[in-house]
Formats: structure tokens, sequence, C-alpha cells
């Protein structure tokens, strides 16, 4: 069970990295031939770093679109975060000062997250709109990560796990030599389901992470007046005149 | 009232979000290209090929990789639901197709079965569907009610630009011989004759002879209207419906009293009589570039300084945010003056340097509301800040009127609703679309007119202006409704030398 799990992890490392990184490469290779930033755009770099800095931490353009969306999938996404430097210190062995003082607010951020992630499937079945444009995926997707948030709170409000045992086994990863994992059934689904979503990461609608960093209309200058912009194939293409 | 065979919405105080009905558009289709000249002069096959269904995987293929904007828009998309309720066509039409992102779903459901893990094996599960010749004509139909105006864009957490998707769509059917008559025949016309319209240079000619005419025969004063004018200082270009349709003809009249009064020299080119780049609607860098290459050759040829565009929407997207890349780089012009530059900004420019005298008194039995069109909003700008592309305008008709009144600011600037005609379903096919799509900004026109007593709305879009005329009395308001920001320049400007008596019947603009 225990090597299962290690294996398990590693493999869902590797796809985790290895998939994402052949994502970004994808995205940073492909051309984009026309300046097309929606405006009004920033017309420098810095104010660009701003506009995707405002996007990426407030969510800037679902806010102005619609309040409840905003609401839900800012407050499981910002909790979702906590959560996850909470989590740093089961993987690291000299536990960062930060990463301490964070994990009285990481706790109860479980319940953000998984509050906000109900009110978004609540959203999609009820919204008759939302409901049209969803696939199985698109439910599965939050029943995957409500089901995670849930197992999490399990074992830090109602049973406990024998996480040392747990950090053991993950630090043992790193060098090959992974001690047992306590036998506990909230753990047993945490973990898989982190997995599954570590391997299906980079196949799915979750890269919408990396690509909001690649999005022309977001991350572009508005200066194609002052500056000539010119994709490779499009440059081809005047040279072959 | 016009007479429709289809309901028209009626105006509410507000367009409520309408419950979704499935397939209400799914009969409308703008004409399919019948002349196979229309396509093959443009590049793509006659008509429909055999093979379409791998041409098709082929070219979607080939674009995700020529276009980050469209290989990041496909993958990224959570189906969030925030573009939803966004669209005027879905407002106006009830169609869930008509929703930004089901309009992309079109798309991402081929592009998931074809080129995705999840679609290649579990297509159910992520919504991935086979491409069938049905699929091609979904897109045909829901692609072409689009109007490419970036709405969605702007509401979109990850800047998802359904017009990307949309162009795609488009140069993908026209890779197969599937391409709309709209679009495509007057593209052929461009690179034919030099303008949308397909008129040629003595038309022009006579066009603006009879323009100089009326200006002096109104003012007293020879304002000209120069036609290839080697060594004139500044090329203008602008919408080929300037040179006769109402009420765009009085912008260009305006046009060439502003540059009167500047003192400047200026010319049009029969060559590139035409602002407007139908090349963007269907997608096609190739045609783009094609199409803004006869204004470089023009400026070259007629040996200009500058270059500046008249009143059009995506023609001004084209030029502000395209030109320089399909057809820069514009070295041999004047480096003191933006390339190109809108005129309103010239305009603007003359009247913050306290070069132009207006009476504004002249527009007094108007009042006046701004329309912005949607791709001057979201896809370009002027002047050197972001959203000058809403302050340039709205000063130069502040400064020529004394009544104006903004729509609710739910329907203006970057949030503006689109005309419901542009991004090439300006024809008579699709007449349907067009009336439902208009209904938001209708019913903030309305709003204005009844709270503000607004008796006319501008517009520098030579689309918009068209699209007004067109749908306005569907909803019971006056065709000359609309007029063009540089008419009411043209109204209230006092030319050097003008006979006082009679001067800018302002009411001209109900002809």
């Amino acid at each position: 069970m225990s090597t299962l799990y290690a294996l398990l992890f590693i493999v869902a490392t590797l796809v985790l990295v290895i998939g994402l990184a052949l994502k970004i490469k994808q995205y940073a290779q492909t051309p984009a031939p026309l300046k097309i930033p929606t405006t009004p755009a920033p017309i420098t770099e810095a104010g660009v770093v701003m506009r995707l800095f405002r996007e990426v931490v407030f969510f800037e353009s679902l806010f102005k679109s619609t309040k409840w969306t905003w609401i839900f999938s800012w407050m499981f996404h910002m909790a979702l975060f906590a959560v996850l430097l909470r989590h740093l210190r089961y993987f690291i062995d000299d536990v960062w000062l930060p990463i301490e003082l964070i994990q009285p607010f990481g706790k109860y951020a479980g319940f953000a997250m998984v509050a906000g992630l109900g009110g978004l499937f609540l959203r999609r079945i009820f919204v008759d709109r939302v409901r049209y444009i969803s696939a199985p995926s698109d439910y599965l997707w939050l029943i995957i990560l409500i089901v995670i948030g849930m197992s999490g709170l399990m074992m830090s409000f109602v049973a406990h796990t024998d996480i040392v045992m747990v950090k053991q086994f993950f630090t043992g990863v790193y060098t090959f030599s992974w001690g047992e994992l306590p036998v506990n059934f909230p753990l047993i689904v945490h973990l898989l389901l982190v997995a599954l979503l570590m391997i299906l990461f980079p196949f799915s609608k979750l890269l919408h992470v990396p690509g909001i960093f690649f999005s022309p209309s977001r991350n572009q200058v508005d200066n194609p007046r002052e500056k000539r912009h010119l994709a490779p194939w499009a440059k081809a293409l005047e040279e072959q005149e | 009232m016009a007479k429709a065979d289809f309901e028209v919405p009626e105006l509410q105080e507000h367009v409520d979000v309408p419950a979704l009905e499935e397939g209400t558009m799914a009969h409308l289709k703008p004409f399919v290209v019948k002349n196979p000249d229309h396509n093959t002069d443009l590049g793509f096959p006659g008509e429909l090929v055999e093979d379409w269904h791998d041409k098709t995987l082929e070219k979607l293929d080939d674009l995700r990789h020529r276009y980050r904007s469209l290989q990041v828009y496909l993958d990224a998309c959570v189906k969030c639901g925030s573009c939803t309720d966004k669209c005027h066509y879905y407002l106006g039409t009830k169609d869930p197709k008509n929703m930004p992102v089901g309009r992309q779903d079109l798309l991402r459901k081929v592009y998931r079965r074809y080129f995705t893990f999840a679609g290649k094996f579990f297509p159910k599960l992520v919504g991935a569907e086979d491409l069938t010749r049905e699929t091609l004509d979904d897109w045909y139909s829901y692609y072409h009610q689009c109007s490419q105006c970036r709405r969605c864009s702007v509401f979109c957490p990850y800047g998802i630009d359904t017009a990307e998707i949309s162009m795609a769509a488009r140069e993908i059917l026209d890779s197969i011989g599937y391409g709309q008559k709209y679009c495509n025949e007057i593209i052929a016309k461009v690179h034919k004759v030099g303008n949308n319209l397909g008129l040629p240079g003595p038309a022009i000619l006579d066009t603006v002879q009879g323009l100089e005419e009326d200006v002096f025969d109104e003012t007293g004063v020879e304002v000209k209207y120069p036609l290839d004018v080697k060594g004139a200082d500044i090329l203008l270009v602008t919408p080929s419906a300037d040179f006769f349709a109402e009420p765009h003809v009085d912008g260009l009249i305006g046009y060439g009293k502003v540059f009167h009064e500047a003192g400047v020299s200026w010319t049009l080119s029969t060559t590139a009589s035409e602002a407007g780049n139908f090349g963007m609607f269907i997608g096609s860098y190739e045609n783009m570039r094609r199409v803004s290459m006869r204004i470089r050759k023009a400026a070259l040829e007629l040996g200009v300084k500058r270059i500046v565009f008249g009143e059009c929407g995506h023609a001004w997207r084209v030029a502000y945010a395209f030109l320089n890349t399909l057809a820069g780089p514009f070295d041999f012009l004047d480096p003191n003056y933006p390339v190109p530059q809108h005129i309103c900004e010239f305009t603007d420019d003359l009247i913050k340097k306290g070069k132009l005298n207006f009476d504004k008194s002249q527009n007094d039995d108007m009042t006046i509301t701004f329309h912005d069109s949607c791709n001057v909003a979201r896809a370009t700008r002027m002047g050197d800040k972001p959203g000058g592309q809403f302050e340039i305008p709205r000063n130069v008709i502040k400064s020529v009127c004394n009544n104006y009144v903004d729509m609710d600011h739910n329907t203006i600037g970057e949030r503006t609703f689109c005309c419901g005609g542009g991004g090439g379903l300006l024809t008579d096919d699709l007449m349907e679309i067009r009336v439902k799509g208009a209904l938001p900004r209708m019913t903030a026109l309305q709003n204005a007119i009844d709270e503000h007593g607004v008796t006319h709305v501008a517009a520098i879009c030579a689309i918009c202006k068209s699209q007004f005329t067109k749908v306005m009395p569907y909803y019971g308001l006056d065709m000359d409704q609309i007029v063009s920001v540089h008419q009411l320049v043209s109204n209230a400007i006092v030319l050097t030398g003008q006979k006082t008596e009679g001067a800018g019947e302002a009411a001209e603009a109900a002809g």
C-alpha cells in the first residue's frame, strides 16, 4: 500500500512537472502574430505586470463580470493557496517561519475552500447558462476538489491521522526510502485524489493556470504604433516576396 | 416601424438576461459564396472540397501552431460562465450558442476530440465531439453571428476573446471552400478596385468635386477634397461609405473642413479608397496584409508624410493595432506623428491648440450621445494614454455641441455594446441577427432619449452608422438619429472667411 502510494506520487509528480513544462513550452513557442490586448491596456511592460498581478491575485475581470462567481471562486482559490502553503510543512524539514505563521489560518482556510467550491457547484447546477456549458468533467473537478478538501478537514478536525508518519513517508520518497503511511481512510482518499489531480492537470482545463500568463489579450503591451511587432512566420511571409 | 419576418424584441427598461432557448438562431445562415472567383481571388478553393474533414482538422492544427491566442484560449476555458450574459447576440436571441463560451465550444469540442488526450479517449466526459457535416453548418451559422466585438474578452478571467475563435473558424471554413458571400465578395472587390463598394476612380472624383461645390455654396469658402494629389502631406484613408452614404458623407465634409482650417495639404487615394479591412473578419492574415499593402503603396506613390484614418471602427483596429505589423515599417513617414493617426486625434489636437473656431449653437437643435464603437473601444487607443479612445471623441463632440450626455455607464467605454452589425454581418441576409443583436444598444439609447431628451447618437464607425440607419426603424426610432462625429464638427466649425448668413444648416443631419 505505502509502496503503491509512493510510486503513485512519483509518477504524478513527473506527469505534472513534465506535462506542464511541455504545455508551457508550447504556449511560449507559439507566436502571437498580432497585437491584440483588450484595451484600454497598459502601454508599458510594468503596466502589463500590474495588470496580470491584479488578474491573478484579485481576479479583476471576473470581478467586473459577476460578483457571485467572483466571491466563490476567489474564496476557493485564495483558500487553496493558503492551504497549499500550510501543507509545505509536511514536505520540508526546516519549516520556514512564514509557513509556521500561516498554520492557524491555513487550517481554517480549508472551510473557505470547500464553501467556495460548494458555491461554484450550486451555480453550475442552478444557473441555466452555466449548466448548459458544463460537461461531466466540469462537475467532477469540483467534486474531486470538494472531497480533497473535506477529507483534509476530517483529518484536521475530526479524526486525526498520524501526521508525523505522513511526513516521514513523503520526505522518505525523496530518497526512495519511504516508510509506512498510516492506515487512515480520509488520508487514503485525500492522497489518491491529489495524485489524480496532479496527473490530470496538464490534460485538463486546469491549464488555465499557465494559460492566463500567456493570454495575448492580457499580457501584451499596447504599443503597436510605436513598435513594430512581427511574428517569425509573418516575417517569412514577407521575405517570400 | 420597419417590417420584419421575424419577431423584433420589444424595448424594456432593462435588458434582462434571458433564460436560454436552444436553437432559436440555428436557421440563420448568411449566403455562401456562389461565384467561385470570390473564393479563388482570395486564395481559397472555389467550393467545398471533398476531403473537407481532413482539411478542416489540418487547418485547425495549422492555426493553433500559428496563433498563441487560439491555442491558449482553446485550452484555458474553465466554463465559469462569466461571459454567458455578456454577448448582445445572446441577450437578443436567447440562443445558448450565441453565448461567447457556447460559440467557442463549437470549435473547442472538435479541438478536444482530435487534439487532446482527454478528448481522444474520454470524449463524453469532457464534451468532445466528432467533426461532422453538421458541425460545419453549425460553425457557418454561429461564427457568422459574432461581430468580433470583444465584449466577452473584457469579462473573461483569462481574457479569452471569442473574436479570435470566430476568426479562426471562418479561416478554416474559407480554407475548405465554405466562405461567406458578403465578406469574400467585398475583399475580392478591394483587391480589384481598391474599395469595398467597388467605386471606380472617376466615381470618387465626381463625388469629391460635388462636395467641393456643396461646401462652397454653403460657406463661400473653397474647401478642397483632393484625390490622388502627389506630394500632399497627408493621405486620408476613409471608409468608402463616406463617399456617398448618409450620414457618412457629412463626416467626410467635416474632415475636409478641419484639414482646410489646419492649413495642411491632404489627399485621398483612388487605390486606397477604403479604410475597412474585411481580411480581419475572415481571420486571414494574408488577405488582411494584401489589403493593408495598398495603403503603404499609395502612401509611397503619393509621397505623403502622414497617414490619417477616417471614422471607422474595425478599420481603426486594423490600422492602429495591425498596420505597422502588416505593412510596416513606416520609416518613410514623418516620425513626429503617430502612424496612422485617427481623424479624431487630429481634430482634437487642433482643438486643444485653439486652432479651430466653432459656433456650438449650430448644433443646438440636437442633444447628442456617443456610441463607443466596439473595436475602437476594446482593441485600439487614441492619444498617448489608455482610454484616450473614449475621451478624445467625446472631447471633440463636447467642443462642438452644447448638449451632450452619456448613455448608461454599463453600456459605454470598455463595456460598450456592439451596434449589432460589425465583423462581417452588415448584410441583408443577416438582418434578423442584426436587429436582435442591437437590442442592448437600442435599450440604452431609448433610455437616454426618455431620461435626458437625447435626440441623436454620434458614432465614429461606418458599420455602426449603416447598421443604426437600418436597424433603428425596427425599434421605432428614426433612421436619421445617427450622425457622424465630424458631421457635428462640420456643422459648428467657422471657416476662415466664411459667409455668415445661413452658415451651416445644422438641420442637415435630417437629410
